[in-house]
C-alpha cells in the first residue's frame, strides 16, 4: 500500500446553503510513493500542485509561453531548467508551434491544452484535473487522454474529476462516485463493477468441461452460455478452447458492468 | 508575505497595462492635455499683456487658472485610477483567472498588494508626468512657477493613490463597474464635504464644521486636495486672502495640510487595503 497523495476525512464544503461536499472520505494514492504530507492550503505543498480548474481563463494579453513562464515563476521552479521545462510542457500538449501566440486568440480546445500544459509543469507530484476533457472533440479527447498517460508515467499522481465516466474507465486505477458530497462507492475499477463474465452464443459445444478450467459455466434463459471470472486478457483463449472443441461461435460478449450502469444504479433515486 | 511574489504581480500588472495600451493612452493624454494648458495659458497671457494688465496681476490670474487646471485633473486622475483598479482583481474573479493562479504558492493577499503596487506605479507615473509638465509649460509660457511644485504633485498622486485603492478594495467584493462607479462618487463626495467645511467656516457654522472635519478624516481624499492648492498658491494670494470670506473659497488653503494628517493620510491607504485583503480572503471563488 502506497501512502496517499490525497486522504481527506469528513471533508466539507458548503456555499452559503448548498452543501457541494458532506463528509467526503477518499484516498488517491500516489504515483511512486511521493507524500505530500500537508495540507492543500500550506504553501510548499501547493508548490508540487498541478492544477486544472474547470472554467478558467488565462490572461488573453499574454502569451502561452508567458502564461507558463508565470505560472513557473509562481511555484518557484528553478531558473535554471524553467525554460527547458516550458518547452517539454508545450511539446507534449502540441502547443510548440503557437508558444508567441496571445492565449487571447486560442480555441476553446487550446486553451485546455495550456491549461493542461501549465498543470504539469515541473512534474508534481499531484496533479488536479476537473473535467479536462469537456468541450473537446474525439481527437482532442484522446490526446488529453494520452497526454495524462505520460504525466501517470512519470510519477505524478493525477486526481480527474469528470462526468464522462468512459474517461474515467479509461484512465482511472481507483474510483470514487460522490452523490449528494457523499462518497456512494470507491474502490478499484474491478472492485467496483466486478469480475468480469463472457458470455457467449455457442452451438455444437460437447458437454465435457472444457471450459471448467476458465470459471463457473451456466446458460441463462435466452440460450447465452455464461463463464465467470475471466479476465480480459484470457477471452482469446476462452474462444480458442471452444473452437478447439468443435464449438460454432455466433457472438462473444466480454463486457463487465459499465462505470456508467453502475454510476446510474447507485445515484438514481429508486422509484417509489 | 513574499516581496518576490508581490513584484511578479506587480510586474505582470504593469505587462497588462503596456500590452492593453492603457500606458500609451495615458501617455497620449498627457501629451495632449500638456499642449492644451500650454497653449490656452499662452493666449491668456498674451491678451492680458496686450491690455497692459500689470505682471503681478498676470501672475495671480496664472496661479488660480493652474489650480483650477489641477482641480480637473484630479477628477480625470481619480476616475482613471477607479476605473484602472475596480476590475483588476473583479474581472480576474470573473473570468476565472485566479483559480489557476491562486492554484499556485500565492496568497491572496500577495495578489492583491501586487496588484496595488504596480497600479499605483502606473497612477503615481501619469499624475507626476502630468502634473509636472503642466506646471513646467505654465512656467514657460508666463513665467509663474509655484512655490511648491514638488509637494502639489506629491499631494494630487498620493489622492489618486488614495481613490484607487479604494476601488481595489471595493473591486474584492462587488463587479467591476460598481466598484469603479462607488469609488469616483466617493471621490465626488469627499470634495463636496469639503466646500461644505468652507462655507461653514465662513458662516462660522460651528457643528457643521466639526462634522466636515471629522468626514475629512474618514475620507482624506478632499484634505490631500488642500495639499495641492496651498502649493500651487504663490504668497501674495496668501496675504491677500485674508478673513473668513476667503475661507468659503473651495480653491483657496491658507495652511499646508498638518505633518499628522498626512501621517493619517498614510495610515487610511494602509487601512482601506488591509481591509481589502480581509474581504477578498473571505470571499468564496
Amino acid at each position: 500500500m502506497t501512502t496517499p497523495a490525497i486522504e481527506t476525512s469528513g471533508l466539507r464544503k458548503a456555499y452559503g446553503r448548498t452543501v457541494a461536499l458532506d463528509s467526503l472520505d477518499i484516498r488517491v494514492g500516489a504515483g511512486g510513493g511521493t507524500v505530500l504530507g500537508a495540507p492543500l492550503g500550506d504553501l510548499d505543498t501547493r508548490r508540487r500542485i498541478g492544477y486544472l480548474p474547470e472554467l478558467f481563463r488565462y490572461q488573453a494579453w499574454l502569451s502561452a509561453r508567458e502564461v507558463l513562464a508565470l505560472h513557473a515563476s509562481l511555484a518557484g521552479l528553478d531558473r535554471a531548467g524553467r525554460r527547458a521545462e516550458i518547452d517539454r510542457v508545450l511539446a507534449l500538449v502540441g502547443l510548440a508551434d503557437r508558444a508567441g501566440d496571445r492565449t487571447g486568440g486560442f480555441s476553446k480546445g487550446m486553451q485546455q491544452r495550456l491549461g493542461l500544459a501549465t498543470a504539469l509543469l515541473g512534474d508534481p507530484a499531484l496533479v488536479i484535473l476537473d473535467e479536462p476533457t469537456s468541450a473537446l472533440d474525439p481527437v482532442g479527447r484522446d490526446d488529453v487522454r494520452v497526454i495524462i498517460r505520460e504525466a501517470q508515467s512519470r510519477g505524478s499522481a493525477v486526481l480527474l474529476n469528470s462526468h464522462l465516466l468512459g474517461e474515467v474507465e479509461r484512465l482511472c486505477d481507483r474510483v470514487a462516485i460522490v452523490n449528494k458530497g457523499r462518497v456512494v462507492a470507491a474502490g478499484s475499477l474491478t472492485d467496483l463493477l466486478g469480475e468480469t463474465a463472457v458470455r457467449l452464443q455457442v452451438d455444437d459445444l460437447p458437454p465435457d468441461g472444457t471450459l471448467d478450467a476458465f470459471g463457473p459455466v451456466e446458460r441463462d434463459g435466452e440460450g447465452w452460455l455464461i463463464v465467470r471470472g475471466v479476465p480480459g486478457d484470457r477471452v482469446p483463449e476462452l474462444v480458442a478452447a471452444v473452437v478447439g472443441a468443435g464449438g460454432r461461435i455466433h457472438a462473444v460478449d466480454p463486457g463487465r458492468r459499465s462505470l456508467e450502469d453502475l454510476f446510474l444504479d447507485l445515484v438514481r433515486e429508486p422509484k417509489a | 508575505m513574499s516581496a518576490r511574489r508581490v513584484l511578479v504581480i506587480a510586474g505582470l500588472t504593469l505587462r497588462e497595462m503596456a500590452r492593453r495600451r492603457v500606458l500609451w493612452v495615458l501617455l497620449g493624454l498627457v501629451v495632449v492635455s500638456v499642449i492644451l494648458v500650454g497653449w490656452g495659458t499662452e493666449r491668456l497671457v498674451t491678451l492680458a499683456r496686450a491690455d497692459r494688465v500689470g505682471e503681478a496681476e498676470i501672475r495671480i490670474g496664472v496661479s488660480q487658472v493652474l489650480i483650477l487646471i489641477a482641480f480637473m485633473f484630479s477628477y480625470v486622475l481619480a476616475m482613471s485610477a477607479a476605473f484602472l483598479a475596480a476590475p483588476a482583481i473583479a474581472s480576474d474573479v470573473e473570468t476565472g483567472t485566479v483559480h489557476a493562479m491562486l492554484a499556485r504558492p500565492l496568497r491572496r493577499a500577495e495578489l492583491l498588494v501586487g496588484r496595488w503596487l504596480g497600479l499605483s506605479i502606473v497612477i503615481g507615473a501619469y499624475a507626476a508626468l502630468s502634473g509636472l509638465l503642466a506646471i513646467a509649460v505654465v512656467a514657460l509660457v508666463s513665467g509663474h512657477v509655484p512655490p511648491h511644485p514638488f509637494m502639489a504633485v506629491g499631494y494630487l498622486t498620493s489622492e489618486a493613490v488614495a481613490v484607487l485603492t479604494v476601488a481595489l478594495t471595493l473591486g474584492t467584493r462587488l463587479p467591476a463597474m460598481a466598484a469603479g462607479a462607488i469609488s469616483v462618487v466617493v471621490f465626488g463626495v469627499g470634495w463636496f464635504v469639503g466646500v461644505l467645511g468652507n462655507v461653514a467656516v465662513a458662516f462660522n457654522a460651528l457643528t457643521l464644521h466639526q462634522a466636515t472635519e471629522a468626514f475629512r478624516l474618514l475620507l482624506p481624499t478632499d484634505g490631500l486636495w488642500r495639499g495641492v492648492i496651498y502649493g500651487l498658491e504663490p504668497p501674495i494670494v496668501l496675504l491677500m486672502s485674508v478673513g473668513r470670506t476667503a475661507e468659503a473659497n473651495p480653491f483657496f488653503a491658507p495652511d499646508p495640510p498638518p505633518v499628522a494628517f498626512t501621517a493619517w493620510s498614510v495610515v487610511w491607504v494602509l487601512l482601506v487595503l488591509v481591509a481589502g485583503i480581509g474581504l477578498f480572503r473571505r470571499r468564496e471563488l
